[in-house]
């Protein structure tokens, strides 16, 4: 069985609630079988929007939408046998967690026997053996949230939708939530598209993520890619922390370019820009840049200490460089025989490969 | 070692119940005072007067201070024959009594309550006292009339010797206690107070019924409607309340009789011929249609107040997991409405059971309920300790009602908002 790359495929997708304003603009998205996508976004992007008109909760302006090569606009949700997590879980508070996993099994007519097996095998999945008989609001947050992911997972669904599943969790719930559905997924191999707007989510879960801004998809690769090579100043800004410079380029030559900045002259990786004269933003991410760089890097500046920071296994130092006062740095624990002081002047380095000249913000 | 021996003490060696009672009793005092005007208003103006009111429904002392020394000589007598001299001797003292008092006329119409026919020979008795001779006063009672010398009549005044009485109750359920003291129907054409009941429960319910199935798409549509559009219709639901119910009534007057407005309009597009207008008002259809539109509101805000709370995802779980929308409703919306329905359907159906201005105005004669029949005794017959015991019934019917309903449905299964 070849695995199809378009297993949910969104053809020319526009979405408009008033007739005025496009909430999602041209969307073209393949997703493949057994890949787990995030729709990454801040909020207003059209991510959530996008989840929705693929339950079927929304249709589309425009466009068409294809789940396994066929199109579903004109299927109702509860025909399209997708699986869907709520934000908030949407447990019904009168049924059991046994009667809340039985419901889809149970208007699909599954005989009893079988249904009971599906339903062990799921609160297995999410290890809440035991639980059957409680009623969700006697449930955590982090059980509810597990329910959850089991009853959109009982029915054996090809797809699973998750919207923000983990928004109302704490940060440490959060975190083991995330891989719990990570390992799921990778041990049932269903598609999996999932929203939310926590970027370290994204990074951590998704074998895709898909960078929603202004009701279009600005990026969409890899974790890794889309960190290491943000295509444009947003995805830059957006994921990760981010150092910038605005300037203009003086000259190109093939991997490298010369920005003018303010008050000084850089190199940098030409990522999107073509031409002399074009304005940019440079964006260095903090880990790259270092503090008395001993190898042999083409970009070396003086800087003055603004601000330290100490955050256990690192430290930050906010440094004035190049008339940038807001220049951050990550400076490893191991590294304290470095010179670290409020007001000192230090050389800071980085590989013109590393500064991305993006399109100006 | 169990916790009741082991007490806790403070710091200071204060036991912690005591040192807690101490810090708390000057927040509780104040909180007393606060709450204490309104409790003496409510003591004062409610709990007393529906006290005393209900009071009444047992009350017959009346007859039993009127003649105080006849039912003194009476408690040897066995009510077989007629009863011996010193009987009539005392009910003859006491009668004197009430004369001087200008009294024998509220003994005659009491007395009639018990048995029909007291009235003329009270009146007749009167008249003959005046010339009566010492001793003797069987024989000269006897004389002034033959019902006077009938052991039955003798047997109802004896039935109103003990201060309290529960012949209302029986009065209100078309029952009355016979000579013998047995509790029997009253004959057959004369029984009013069971149709009546009958009939409350009858229009209370269905109004109900039909106030829920309007309510509930009401309540529904406000409360998934966007805030712009769902304040107008907040606004339309409440409008009634602003208007006297008065009005309310008289407008659907207007409305529905013969030569009104819905007539009219069937003439117009040819449903009824003109010779044939329908009667919808002064009877049942007056009192489901005016009740229906006037109680609407108490059930559309409870169920919106539920509905309100239900999240939308709710219905969009059910669907994405495989329920058609009626199942979706049914297995998951439904039921989470149903502490509002519970809330809105006792509610109508406390206040339609005693509802008395609609009934009276559009409801005729087929279309009262038992409440006019109680304005009707507390207003014309006067007889306000009848009056006091149907209020006594029907505020025990709704308690039974409260009680089947916690029964079945568990009363903090309830949401009024």
């Amino acid at each position: 069985m070849s695995v199809k790359n378009d297993f949910v495929k969104f053809d020319k997708v526009d979405k408009s609630y008033d007739g005025k304003i496009l909430v999602v603009k041209d969307l073209q998205l393949d997703i493949a079988e057994g890949e787990f996508v995030t729709m990454l976004g801040p909020s207003g992007s059209g991510k959530t929007t996008c989840l929705m008109m693929l339950a079927g909760f929304e249709t589309p302006t425009n466009g068409e939408i294809y789940l396994d090569g066929n199109a579903i606009s004109s299927i109702p949700p509860h025909k399209r046998g997708i699986g869907m997590v709520f934000q908030n879980y949407a447990l019904f508070p009168h049924m059991t967690v046994y009667e809340n996993l039985a419901f889809p099994l149970r208007v699909r007519k599954i005989p009893k026997d079988e249904a009971d097996k599906k339903i062990d095998k799921a609160l297995s999945m999410v290890s809440l053996q035991g639980f059957a008989q409680r009623m969700p609001g006697q449930l955590s947050g982090g059980q509810q949230q597990r329910v959850a992911v089991a009853r959109s997972l009982v029915f054996d669904p090809q797809l699973v939708l998750m919207d923000e599943p983990l928004g109302a969790l704490d940060k440490n719930l959060r975190e083991s939530m995330q891989y719990e559905i990570k390992h799921i997924h990778e041990n049932i191999g269903v598609t999996v598209v999932y929203v939310t707007h926590d970027q370290s989510e994204a990074l951590t879960m998704s074998n895709r993520i898909a960078v929603f801004n202004d009701g279009k998809v600005q990026q969409l690769s890899s974790p890794d890619e889309l960190y290491e090579k943000p295509v444009n100043s947003f995805v830059a800004e957006f994921i990760g922390e981010n150092n910038t410079f605005e300037g203009e380029v003086l000259e190109i030559s093939g991997e490298k370019c010369k920005i003018k900045l303010s008050s000084a002259e850089i190199l940098a990786n030409p990522i999107s820009v073509k031409e002399k004269g074009e304005r940019t933003t440079v964006s260095i991410r903090p880990e790259r840049a270092l503090i008395n760089p001993t190898d042999k890097m083409d970009n070396i500046h003086n800087g003055k200490i603004e601000e330290v920071i100490y955050h256990g296994d690192h430290t930050r130092v906010r440094i004035n460089l190049l008339g940038n006062s807001e220049f951050i740095l990550k400076v490893p624990n191991s590294s304290s025989n470095l010179d670290i002081k409020l007001g000192n002047e230090i050389k800071i380095g980085w590989n013109s490969d590393d500064a991305r000249a993006l399109d100006p913000k | 070692m169990s916790s009741e021996n082991r007490q806790i003490l403070t710091t200071d060696g204060i036991p912690l119940e005591v040192s807690l009672k101490k810090a708390e009793k000057k927040n509780k005092i104040r909180a007393f005072l606060l709450v204490a005007p309104l409790l003496l208003f409510i003591i004062i103006t409610y709990v007393f007067p529906i006290g005393d009111m209900l009071m009444r429904s047992v009350d017959d002392k009346m007859v039993t201070e009127m003649l105080p020394k006849t039912y003194k000589s009476m408690e040897k007598w066995d009510g077989k024959e007629l009863p011996p001299e010193e009987v009539f001797k005392a009910f003859y003292i006491d009668f004197q009594k009430l004369i001087e008092e200008e009294r024998e006329g509220k003994l005659s119409t009491q007395l009639n309550y018990t048995k029909n026919g007291f009235k003329s020979i009270i009146k007749k008795l009167r008249r003959k006292s005046k010339s009566f001779e010492e001793g003797n006063y069987k024989e000269q009672i006897m004389a002034v009339h033959r019902r006077w010398a009938d052991v039955e009549y003798w047997r109802a005044i004896k039935r109103r010797a003990p201060a309290y009485t529960y012949q209302k109750y029986l009065k209100g359920m078309d029952m009355y206690e016979n000579e013998k003291g047995d509790i029997v129907n009253v004959a057959e054409d004369r029984r009013i107070h069971r149709i009546l009941w009958l009939r409350t429960l009858e229009i209370a319910f269905f109004v109900t019924v039909f106030c829920f199935l309007m309510a509930y798409p009401i309540a529904h549509l406000l409360a998934t409607l966007p805030m712009k559009y769902s304040n107008l219709l907040m606004i339309c639901v409440l409008l009634p309340f602003w208007t006297s119910l008065l009005v309310r009534t008289a407008s659907w007057m207007i409305l529905l009789q013969q030569q009104g407005i819905v007539n009219d309009f069937f003439v117009t597009i040819g449903l009824v011929t003109d010779d044939n207008r329908v009667e919808m008002m002064y009877n049942k259809t007056g009192s489901y249609v005016a009740m229906t539109q006037i109680l609407l509101p108490f059930m559309v805000l409870p169920l919106y107040s539920v509905m309100k709370t239900i999240s939308p995802s709710l219905m969009r779980a059910g669907k994405s997991l495989g329920g058609t929308p009626f199942v979706a409703f049914w297995k998951v919306y439904f039921p989470l409405t149903i502490p509002g329905i519970g809330a809105g359907c006792l509610l109508v159906f406390i206040l339609a059971i005693g509802y008395y201005i609609t009934p009276a105005l559009v409801g005729g004669a087929s279309g009262t309920l038992i409440s006019n029949q109680i304005a009707f005794h507390m207003k014309s017959t006067l007889d306000w300790s009848f009056a006091s015991a149907m209020g006594l019934m029907l505020l025990s019917g709704v308690l039974v009602i409260y009680w089947l309903y916690n029964k079945l449905v568990g009363i903090d299964n309830i949401k009024l908002g």
